[in-house]
């Protein structure tokens, strides 16, 4: 479990406090009626950046709790219902949650389906630290996929740790094509391609 | 000239026609879900269109600066289809979401006993979701569907003004004007509703509760009648003002009644961050 608490904290701060309160306490009790709550979220929560967490809107956040509040043996049927059926600010907010969650690995078929979209909000949001659970194979090419779509690698969690050979030769591969191309390279991904190549050698 | 498309089917579009669209002033556009031309068979195929309307579409059109919300519903067409009746079951779930601003489109196409019990059902859902109604009326028959419709729609107890009545003419204009719901036109090249006899219709019935629609689809169809109705509506010596109420002002406070539409500008983002991934999937 991963900052539960602290998006918990600034939450309590936000005016709408008391729906999520409500919102929670129901989910614990009846799992089913999440789905009406985490919709309406970003409506009674609010959708402003989250004070004090860089990186999070207060509808992510509520959404977040809300799934933290699921009794563990429902969390992962919910968990993937309200992926399935959610809109891409729904899936982002799970997506982003993942982390936080006792579901273990459980969540891993999501990620592969936001990285095979083409909505740059959700590659970005599935590349966070629940990305470890992706085989180095699937990673790669998900992070080659940000810099084919401008998406910064900024977003990619442990990238520095994570980047290795393989991954080189893709992005020098790509540089290649895009220089052919007379197309620039992201600068993010040429100087992590620099990096890696003076590493090497 | 600022332009809200009511009903415009952006699925079937090309990106050439967001272009179009933003040029000419086109800043909003409400997609309702329709059938597709091809006759779905599962429940499957509606939940994926669905999530198109709510996920891909909006997001595609923002990176034009054009924002997108949807209504949802199963359409008339299809309830009579049993193989796609059970998707009524699956509607809730869409229809709590932010940017879902009506149920739609539902209605009569052949005034079967199914279309009977899917409009009352999905009249219902639209009370219990707090969310407006937006109503097709019937290409054939169309005078007794839509007096059908009204009655329908009386007896279900949603509020009149919370109800478009769809691709109206000159026929049936008066019937829906009686009963206090809003009036949509589907302006066509060829077929429903032309922007000459458009402007005929708002010189005699006013402006009030009237919506101006492309309803640009699949068919033959041109997203930019809305642009060109307004053109003809200044012709005939309307104001800009006039034309400002019908094509954008309407829109906005019929929709608004589902307290869901957000019109922020469209976030168009960095050429190379949102932009490019649009390009044919990223480069």
């Amino acid at each position: 479990m991963r900052r539960p608490e602290r998006l918990d904290a600034a939450l309590r701060e936000a005016p709408r406090g008391e729906w999520l309160d409500g919102a929670i306490a129901a989910v614990g009790e009846r799992p089913e009626t999440i789905g009406r709550f985490f919709a309406q979220a970003g409506r009674r929560a609010g959708r402003g950046p989250l004070p004090g967490v860089p990186g999070w809107t207060a509808d992510e956040a509520a959404r977040a709790l809300l799934l933290a509040a699921l009794p563990a043996d429902r969390a992962e049927t919910e968990i993937g219902d309200l992926y399935r059926y959610g809109d891409a600010d729904e899936k982002r907010a799970v997506l982003k949650a993942l982390p936080m969650l006792a579901v273990g690995a459980a969540g891993l078929p999501l990620l592969h389906d936001a990285i095979r979209t083409n909505d740059a909000r959700l590659l970005a949001a599935a590349l966070g630290p629940y990305a470890r659970h992706l085989d180095q194979a699937a990673w790669r090419q998900a992070v080659l996929k940000c810099v084919f779509m401008g998406v910064p690698l900024s977003v990619v969690d442990g990238l520095g740790e994570r980047a290795d050979r393989e991954l080189a030769a893709m992005l020098a591969a790509f540089a290649d094509e895009r220089a052919a191309a007379g197309r620039p390279m992201p600068a993010d991904a040429a100087t992590l391609l620099d990096r890696l190549t003076r590493e090497e050698s | 000239m600022r332009i809200f498309d009511p009903h415009i089917h952006m699925t079937s579009r090309t990106t050439d026609d967001y272009t179009r669209m933003a040029a000419a002033g086109v800043r909003a556009v409400v997609e309702p879900a329709f059938w597709l031309g091809q006759p779905r068979t599962n429940p499957g195929s509606f939940t994926d269109y669905f999530d198109s309307l709510i996920g891909w579409e909006p997001y595609r059109a923002a990176q034009f600066g054009i924002v997108h919300h949807a209504t949802i519903a199963l359409n008339p067409k299809e309830a009579n289809d049993p193989r796609c009746r059970p998707v009524l079951d699956l509607l809730p779930r869409y229809l709590d979401k932010d940017r879902v601003v009506a149920v739609g489109e539902i209605g009569y196409d052949s005034m079967t006993p199914e279309e009977d019990d899917a409009f009352e059902r999905q009249l219902a859902l639209a009370v219990e979701h707090d969310l407006p109604a937006l109503v097709h009326t019937p290409h054939r028959d169309k005078a007794r569907g839509t007096r059908r419709t009204l009655e329908v729609v009386a007896a279900s107890g949603i509020a009149p003004e919370r109800v478009a009545v769809d691709h109206l003419n000159e026929v049936t204009v008066g019937l829906v004007r009686d009963s206090g719901c809003w009036m949509g036109f589907s302006i066509y090249p060829e077929t429903k509703m032309s922007p000459p006899r458009m402007v005929q219709i708002l010189k005699q019935y006013g402006l009030d509760r009237m919506l101006v629609n492309s309803a640009a689809d699949w068919g033959v169809s041109d997203p930019l009648l809305t642009l060109e109705t307004g053109t003809a509506m200044l012709a005939a010596g309307f104001t800009d003002d006039d034309v400002d109420r019908v094509l954008w002002r309407n829109p906005v406070e019929f929709y608004g009644q589902s307290g869901r539409l957000d019109l922020t500008p469209a976030v168009t983002g960095e050429p190379t961050f949102a932009g490019s991934s649009i390009k044919r999937g990223g480069s």
